[in-house]
């Protein structure tokens, strides 16, 4: 039996529900209440800097705000619709060009309404992060289909 | 990556902005080649547009931008107006930035215009408001600062 959050499953989500997540190339590593670990391989198309390669800030904020968003269904243990209400980033230190970036967010509080987060972006360990986010989202903020029904109705569903 | 050096690169933000020009520079800097960022042609020049594109889209159901595309398009139009009105030496670096989402934004052409609050000696305060159909509606704004020297 497949448990709610199949790491299988969250990646057939990302590959066939979220056209940017697929595009980006989105891996899923962990995901369970406490919080959600994917990654990105580097790739040359998303740098900001010419000269070193070094990556643009926005694909970082791409990468945490998925994972900001997934975080919260993995605390809720379900789908539904969602919307970044507000999210701030410190970018620390540059990505490293070359290197794979992970990210990793926690969705440490929710109410009725509103999901409270927090997410790093790195390259291999937490306490050397290259971004740090905190964000709020709207619950239930529209009344149409949630992801896993989005990931069904574009085929490959395991 | 490309054979350029860091002085060809600040010599390239130069000659863009002596011919009021940014397309080279656009064209060089690969993510915003990734995101098709082009500069409308009214608005005094500096009106940066997001092309509609499917792999722009983070919610299929409704649909919807991705929130992180919506955030990468304000701080590349932050730092194109940056690059625009201030003296630069160096490409500048963002430091944070924070964006409110105030409208769902639709999978189409998307404008973003940036201010600079307070043009610091060695960090810039920016404000960036991005819009579609309704300049008076916009979809996001953001304030961010950016390491300029």
């Amino acid at each position: 039996m497949s448990t709610a959050f199949d790491i299988n499953q969250i990646q057939n989500i990302i590959d066939h529900g979220v056209p940017h997540m697929a595009e980006i190339g989105v891996r899923v590593h962990d995901m369970n209440e406490d919080g959600v670990t994917f990654s990105m391989a580097y790739q040359e198309r998303f740098a900001g800097n010419p000269v070193n390669g070094i990556l643009h800030g926005g694909i970082i904020t791409t990468l945490i705000d998925t994972a900001m968003g997934m975080s919260i269904y993995a605390r809720l243990k379900q789908y539904m619709p969602i919307a970044t209400l507000d999210f701030r980033i410190d970018y620390l230190k540059p990505a490293t060009p070359g290197e794979d970036v992970f990210t990793w967010a926690s969705c440490y509080k929710v109410t009725k309404q509103i999901a409270f987060v927090r997410g790093i972006a790195y390259h291999s360990d937490t306490n050397d992060p290259i971004a740090n986010s905190v964000g709020t989202f709207m619950l239930k903020s529209s009344d149409s289909p949630p992801l896993n029904v989005a990931a069904k109705e574009n085929g490959d569903e395991k | 990556m490309s054979e350029m050096t860091a002085e060809d690169f600040v010599a390239l933000i130069a000659k863009a902005k002596a011919d009021m020009d940014w397309r080279p520079l656009f064209d060089i800097i690969p993510y915003f080649s990734f995101l098709g960022l082009q500069l409308a042609p009214w608005g005094g020049g500096l009106t940066c547009v997001l092309p509609e594109d499917k792999k722009f889209i983070g919610n299929p159901t409704l649909p919807a931008l991705h929130g992180g595309v919506v955030g990468a398009f304000l701080e590349s139009t932050a730092l194109v107006h940056l690059l625009a009105t201030q003296e630069v030496t160096r490409l500048p670096k963002i430091i944070n930035i924070t964006v409110e989402y105030l409208r769902s934004g639709k999978p189409v052409e998307t404008y973003a215009e940036a201010v600079v609050t307070k043009p610091g000696r060695r960090v810039a305060n920016m404000r960036v408001e991005a819009w579609q159909g309704d300049r008076g509606k916009p979809i996001a704004a953001a304030h961010a600062n950016f390491l300029v020297s």
